[in-house]
């Protein structure tokens, strides 16, 4: 049998992960109703008020977003590191970083991409405008991806852990706070007419980044935790 | 010289020659503290503006700067300890962590004390303030990892990176809080701006940056000493030490 090249590899590793993600759908959709679930508090706990909500309804849905991910990050590495595939990677011949790349993929597609999909739903409820909620699908296809990029590097440090989850959003949140920031002021800036070029060419800019960095981190990160 | 650094790598010549350093560094400490305090405290003259309260930035700035430096100096001892696998330098990294979080802690302290009579409260969203209470973060995430881990050199190593991806992010945090900042609300303090400042506040200033760099040299040192003998206690030298003491 021939070996298979790098991206077959890195294709048959996508396949699979979002296989399995398929094959447990019911697990896909908790982080999303968490995501809904959060924001819906927000009016509850502090008012109804329309023109309240609109002012903080950016910052609302981009903090519930950043808990749905956190919350849906562990998922990347729990199930092969319980089952020891995670350690047949490891001894793959591929570059581990690439490999990472295709593993994140999936993640972002099972997670972030859903994300997506329900926002729209929540910026009805929270009073948003056209102009804001476009922006928000925007900031949120360029951000959800940082985000599952830098936590995968959390994920890999804590994988072997007991008590992981805990340290997890420790080491992760703090790392989300630029993401956060451009962001929701990027909806917040839409929302009251002001051009929002320069959030999104940073957002982009952090994607960027986080993807030429984060895979080679998480490899590193991922042959400590396993050795 | 090489010949000097190959020896300090190793960990019983690093007990032996950090032994014969902490008293000098202590003294150093000690003595630019004391003409840091007694120029900052007597000799400075009060701020027309601020009345005498500003005297605790001889305190926060230089915590402040610290915390950052530390930080850096955390980073790149992990980055070498992951790089050349030398032990001393991840013992390094994560005897630096403890401190820096306690040098951040005091800068927040020490900014909130000074806010509550110019600002009016105990906490502004402050661009400064809340950077180092992200970065305050950063170094609890970095403590709280290398606690999680059993082995540990396994959790140095991962420490180490995690301060390295730190080290990418703090400027990126940096720049994207003092955008929010100044987003949010106008610039309502008047800074310490370093080129106005009076030469006689400057002298305390620096003799109190100084101090605490001496400070931080003889306080990781102890830590490692500590690290050291408890990662070698199976070792022969270590065994031979506490007979001596016995």
């Amino acid at each position: 049998m021939k070996p298979a090249t790098l991206p077959q590899a890195f294709s048959i590793l996508l396949r699979r992960d979002l296989t399995l993600a398929y094959r447990r759908r019911s697990e896909m959709i908790n982080p999303l109703l968490f995501f809904v679930l959060v924001t819906a508090l927000f009016p509850l706990g502090i008012s109804a008020d329309p023109a309240l909500l609109r002012e903080i309804g950016p910052g609302i849905i981009w903090v519930a977003a950043l808990l749905a991910s956190l919350l849906s990050l562990e998922t990347v590495f729990r199930s092969d590191f319980d089952d020891g595939s995670l350690e047949q990677l490891l001894l793959s011949p591929h570059p581990l970083s690439v490999l990472m790349i295709a593993k994140v993929l999936a993640h972002w597609l099972i997670t972030g991409l859903p994300l997506l999909i329900v926002a729209p739903l929540l910026g009805v409820l929270l009073n948003l405008s056209t102009a804001a909620m476009k922006t928000l699908l925007l900031t949120l296809a360029l951000g959800t991806p940082v985000l599952s990029l830098i936590g995968a590097i959390g994920v890999a440090l804590t994988v072997g852990l007991r008590k992981g989850g805990t340290i997890l959003s420790l080491l992760v949140l703090p790392l989300y706070v630029p993401v956060l920031i451009f962001a929701a002021s990027a909806v917040a800036n839409s929302d009251a007419g002001l051009p929002v070029s320069a959030h999104l060419s940073l957002l982009a800019a952090l994607l960027v980044l986080a993807i030429s960095l984060s895979p080679a981190a998480t490899a590193a990160s991922l042959r400590i935790s396993m050795s | 010289m090489l010949r000097f650094f190959h020896q300090l790598a190793s960990p019983k010549h690093f007990y032996r020659i950090s032994g014969k350093w902490i008293p000098w560094l202590g003294a150093a400490c000690l003595a630019f503290m004391l003409a840091g305090l007694y120029q900052g405290l007597l000799v400075a003259p009060t701020d027309y503006q601020q009345g005498d309260s500003y005297r605790i930035m001889f305190v926060h700035v230089p915590a402040a700067w610290m915390s950052l430096f530390i930080y850096m100096v955390m980073a790149i001892a992990g980055g070498i300890g992951l790089v050349w696998r030398i032990k001393l330098a991840e013992i390094m990294a994560i005897s630096s962590a403890h401190v820096g979080a306690s040098f951040t802690f005091l800068a927040l302290i020490t900014g909130s004390i000074w806010g509550k009579p110019m600002w009016g409260s105990w906490w502004v969203w402050d661009a400064r303030l809340t950077s180092e209470l992200i970065l305050l973060f950063l170094y609890l995430g970095v403590i709280a990892l290398y606690n999680a881990v059993e082995d540990r050199r396994t959790a140095a190593r991962a420490t180490s990176i995690l301060a390295l991806v730190g080290v990418v992010n703090i400027p990126i945090i940096h720049y994207s809080v003092e955008w929010w900042n100044t987003l949010h609300q106008g610039p309502t303090v008047t800074k310490f701006d370093a080129p106005s400042i009076d030469f006689r506040m400057l002298i305390p200033l620096l003799l109190m940056a100084i101090a605490f760099k001496l400070f931080y040299a003889v306080v990781v040192l102890l830590r490692a000493r500590v690290e050291v003998l408890q990662r070698e206690r199976n070792t022969s030298w270590v065994k031979a030490l506490v007979a001596e003491h016995e």
